[in-house]
C-alpha cells in the first residue's frame, strides 16, 4: 500500500483500463490538451494519443450521445462530465438513451458506457454549479450509481465501471480530489465491486450512514463523539445503486440507532430510500426514529456563510445523533 | 453481396410495395385496437429509406427516428416481427417492450427506432465514430425528419462530426410538417439543406419520391466517403399521405395538396420506370403486389398468434448482468392463465 490522492487514484484507474482493453476511450471537455479540467485525466493523451483521448467542444448532450452510439456497438466509452451539474444538459442522452436501449431493443443492445466527473456542492459555486445529482439518477431503472468517499474507492469502482456492461455513473467528490489515502500498488489489480457498502470505522452506539463527501465529516464526527462516550459506526455507501441493504442491516441490527448523512437535498434524497428499506425490513431493531442530516431544501446560495448553512455540517450531524441516542 | 448497382430494381420495387402494404395493414389493426400506443406511417415516403438502402452494404450502420417501420423492413427484418412488434408480442423485433417507435435490430445493423426527436442523432454519429475509431469502411446512415433540424441535439451532432469527420450520411426526410407544423412556420432557413453548410458538410436536395434518385446519390456519397470518412447531408424532399400520427387527420393542409403528391407517387413512379424500359408488365406488378398483401396478411396472423411477453422475464431486460435485486417479489402470471400449464377438468379441451 502507498499514499496517493484521490485524483491520482481516478488517474490510475483510467489509464490502466485504458492499457488493458482497446475498445475503452476518455472523452470530454478539455480532457486532452488541457490535462482535465481538474487534472483527473493528467498525462493520457501523451500516454495514449489523440485517438484514444479525445477533447470535445461545449456540447454535453451530444457527446454524451456519442459515447451512447459508439457502445451500441461495442465499444466501452468513459464520458467526462466537467461536472455533474453540466450532465443536466444531457440529461437526455444519460436518463432516456443509455439506460433504456437494453429494454427497448428487447435485449440486443446494452450500452457499457461510464459517466463520470465531479458531483455535488463544492465552494461558493452557486446554484447552476452545485448539484448533487445522485438521488435523480438512481431513480432511473437501468442506470448503476456509484459515489467514492476515498481514493482507494475511486480507483476501484471506476476500474469496475467501466467494466460493467451497463451505463455506470461515477460520482467524484469534487472537494476530495486532492485528499490522500492508502492504495494498493500499481501491479496489483483493485476492482471494488459495485453494490457492496464499507464499514469506515466500527462501532456500537448509532450507524452513521453516509457517502461521497459526507464521509470525511462523518469519520470527524465519530471521532467528537468518542470524547463524548457515544461510539458511532460509519457506513459508507459506495454504492448508491445498487444499494447493499445487507451491511446497513448488519449495522442497524448492532447499534439500533441511525443517522444518514447524505450530500443531495432532502425531499426524494438518497436517505429517503435508505430510510424507508430500514423500516420496512427491520423496523423492529429500531430504538428511535431514523434522522437524516441533508442539505437544506433550496437553491444554493453563494454566499459562504448562506452555503455553510446550506450544507450539512458537523453540528447538525452531532445534534442528530444526540437526538436518536436521546443523550 | 451485390454489387450496388447490379441490385434487382423490381425487388426494390417489391420492397416498396410490402412497406406500403405493411402500413395500410398496420393502420387498419391499429383501428382494430389491436395495436397501442403512438403509430407513424410512412406511406408516400417508401423511395427515400428503400432508395438509401439500396445504395448501401448489408453491414452498414443505420439508425432512424420514430417513423421507422419502413427502416427496419428495408434492412430485412421479417415482416412477422414487424408486425408482432406493433401488436406488444414476444416475437416481436424488441420483444414487444419497444412498440411502434423503438424498432431494432442488430442482426440487420439496425440501430433503432427512437422517439426523442433529434435525440438519436448524437447515437449516429457515435456509430459513425465506432466506425472510424476501428478503421472500418462502412457508413452511418442517419435518418430524421424536418421536425428534428430545430432541436439542440441536431446541431451539436452535425458539429462533432464535421469536427472529427465521421463517415455518416444525414438524411433529412422532409416531409414538409413537423407533426401539425410546417417548415415554413418552425425553420429560419429557406431551405433545410443549408443547415448543413453552417457545420461545412456538403449537402445536396435530392427528390425523395424518386427511387433512382435516392438510390444513386447515396451511392454516390457512400462511396466516397468509404475512400475519406466525412459527413454528409441530403435532404430528401417527400410527402407522407397520412397524418403525422394515427391520431392526426391531417387537418393542416389541404385535400389539393395531398392530391398533388400523390400523383407524383414513389411506387407509381419507378413502376412506370421499368414499364416503359420493358423491365415489367402490368401481370408481374400485379402479381407482387398480390404477394406483398400475403406477406403482410401472414404477417398479421403471426402477430395474433405469438404469445404475449411472460410476466416473470419483467426484470430481465433493464440491466446486462441480470436483475439488480433479484430477491424482489416479481409480478406474476395471474391465476387464470396458469391453468393453461396445468389444466383443470372443466378446461379440458375436447
Amino acid at each position: 500500500m502507498r499514499e496517493i490522492t484521490y485524483r491520482q487514484a481516478l488517474n490510475e484507474a483510467l489509464a490502466e483500463e485504458l492499457e488493458r482493453d482497446p475498445n475503452v476511450f476518455l472523452m470530454g471537455e478539455e480532457v486532452a490538451e488541457y490535462q482535465g479540467a481538474y487534472k483527473v485525466s493528467h498525462g493520457l493523451l501523451q500516454r495514449f494519443g489523440p485517438r484514444r483521448i479525445i477533447d470535445t467542444p461545449i456540447s454535453e448532450n451530444g457527446f454524451a450521445g456519442l459515447g451512447v452510439g459508439a457502445a451500441m456497438v461495442g465499444l466501452r466509452p468513459i464520458i467526462e462530465f466537467m461536472t455533474f451539474s453540466f450532465s443536466l444538459v444531457a440529461f437526455d442522452q444519460v436518463v432516456n438513451n443509455a439506460p433504456n436501449m437494453f429494454t427497448m431493443s428487447g435485449g440486443q443492445f446494452n450500452i457499457p458506457i461510464t459517466f463520470r466527473g465531479p458531483n455535488g456542492p463544492a465552494h461558493q459555486l452557486g446554484a447552476t454549479h452545485s448539484h448533487a445529482t445522485e438521488n435523480f439518477y438512481a431513480s432511473v431503472p437501468g442506470l448503476k450509481v456509484c459515489a467514492p468517499a476515498t481514493p482507494r474507492d475511486a480507483k476501484g469502482l471506476l476500474k469496475t465501471a467501466v467494466r460493467d456492461d451497463n451505463p455506470v455513473l461515477v460520482l467524484e467528490a469534487e472537494l476530495l480530489y486532492s485528499s490522500k489515502g492508502m492504495v494498493e500498488p500499481p501491479d496489483e489489480e483493485l476492482l471494488i465491486p459495485l453494490g457492496k457498502a464499507e464499514v469506515k470505522r466500527e462501532g456500537s452506539d448509532v450507524s452513521i450512514i453516509c457517502y461521497a463527501q459526507t464521509v470525511p465529516l462523518a469519520l470527524k464526527v465519530a471521532d467528537q463523539l468518542e470524547e463524548e462516550d457515544i461510539s458511532a459506526e460509519i457506513v459508507d455507501l459506495r454504492s448508491i445503486k445498487p444499494l447493499d441493504e445487507k451491511t446497513i442491516f448488519d449495522s442497524v441490527a448492532k447499534t439500533h440507532r441511525v443517522v444518514i448523512v447524505e450530500q443531495d437535498h432532502p425531499f426524494c434524497g438518497v436517505g429517503a430510500e435508505v430510510c424507508y428499506r430500514i423500516q420496512k425490513n427491520i423496523f423492529d431493531a429500531l430504538d428511535a426514529p431514523i434522522i437524516r442530516v441533508s442539505q437544506e431544501d433550496v437553491p444554493m446560495p453563494y454566499n459562504e456563510r448562506l452555503e455553510k448553512a446550506v450544507l450539512p455540517n458537523a453540528d447538525k450531524l452531532i445534534a442528530a445523533v444526540k437526538q436518536v441516542c436521546y443523550a | 453481396m451485390q454489387p450496388v448497382e447490379q441490385r434487382d430494381e423490381v425487388e426494390m420495387l417489391s420492397l416498396m410495395l410490402l412497406i406500403r402494404r405493411f402500413e395500410e395493414r398496420a393502420s387498419q389493426q391499429y383501428q382494430a385496437q389491436k395495436i397501442g400506443g403512438f403509430c407513424h406511417l410512412y406511406i408516400g415516403q417508401e423511395a427515400v429509406v428503400t432508395g438509401a438502402v439500396a445504395a448501401v452494404r448489408d453491414d452498414d450502420y443505420i439508425i432512424t427516428a420514430y417513423r421507422d417501420h419502413a427502416h427496419a423492413l428495408a434492412r430485412g427484418t421479417s415482416p412477422d416481427a414487424c408486425m408482432a412488434e406493433l401488436f406488444g408480442k414476444e416475437t416481436g423485433c424488441s420483444r414487444g417492450l419497444g412498440g411502434s417507435m423503438h424498432f431494432f435490430d442488430k442482426q440487420h445493423h439496425m440501430y433503432g427506432g427512437h422517439a426523442i426527436v433529434a435525440a438519436h442523432i448524437p447515437l449516429a454519429v457515435g456509430l459513425a465514430f465506432a466506425i472510424k475509431y476501428r478503421g472500418e469502411d462502412r457508413v452511418t446512415l442517419c435518418f430524421f425528419g424536418d421536425g428534428a433540424i430545430n432541436q439542440g441535439a441536431f446541431h451539436e451532432a452535425l458539429n462533432l462530426a464535421a469536427l472529427y469527420r465521421l463517415p455518416v450520411v444525414f438524411i433529412c426526410e422532409n416531409n414538409l410538417f413537423a407533426m401539425g407544423t410546417s417548415v415554413q412556420r418552425s425553420t429560419s432557413l429557406r431551405q433545410i439543406v443549408d443547415r448543413a453548410e453552417g457545420y461545412d458538410i456538403p449537402g445536396e436536395i435530392v427528390d425523395g419520391m424518386n427511387f433512382r434518385e435516392v438510390r444513386d446519390k447515396v451511392a454516390e456519397i457512400a462511396d466516397s466517403i468509404r475512400k475519406e470518412p466525412h459527413p454528409a447531408f441530403l435532404e430528401m424532399r417527400t410527402y407522407r399521405y397520412r397524418g403525422h400520427s394515427m391520431s392526426d387527420p391531417a387537418s393542416y393542409r389541404t385535400k389539393q395538396e395531398l392530391e398533388k403528391y400523390r400523383l407524383d407517387d414513389p411506387i407509381t413512379r419507378l413502376r412506370a420506370q421499368l414499364t416503359r424500359e420493358g423491365k415489367l408488365t402490368n401481370e408481374q406488378f400485379d402479381l407482387l403486389d398480390k404477394r406483398a398483401k400475403e406477406t403482410v396478411l401472414a404477417a398479421v396472423k403471426f402477430a395474433e398468434k405469438s404469445p404475449q411477453p411472460p410476466l416473470d422475464t419483467l426484470y430481465d431486460y433493464t440491466y446486462a448482468d441480470g436483475a439488480m435485486e433479484p430477491d424482489r417479489p416479481r409480478p406474476m402470471e395471474p391465476a387464470q392463465e396458469r391453468r393453461e400449464v396445468a389444466p383443470s377438468p372443466s378446461t379440458n379441451s375436447p
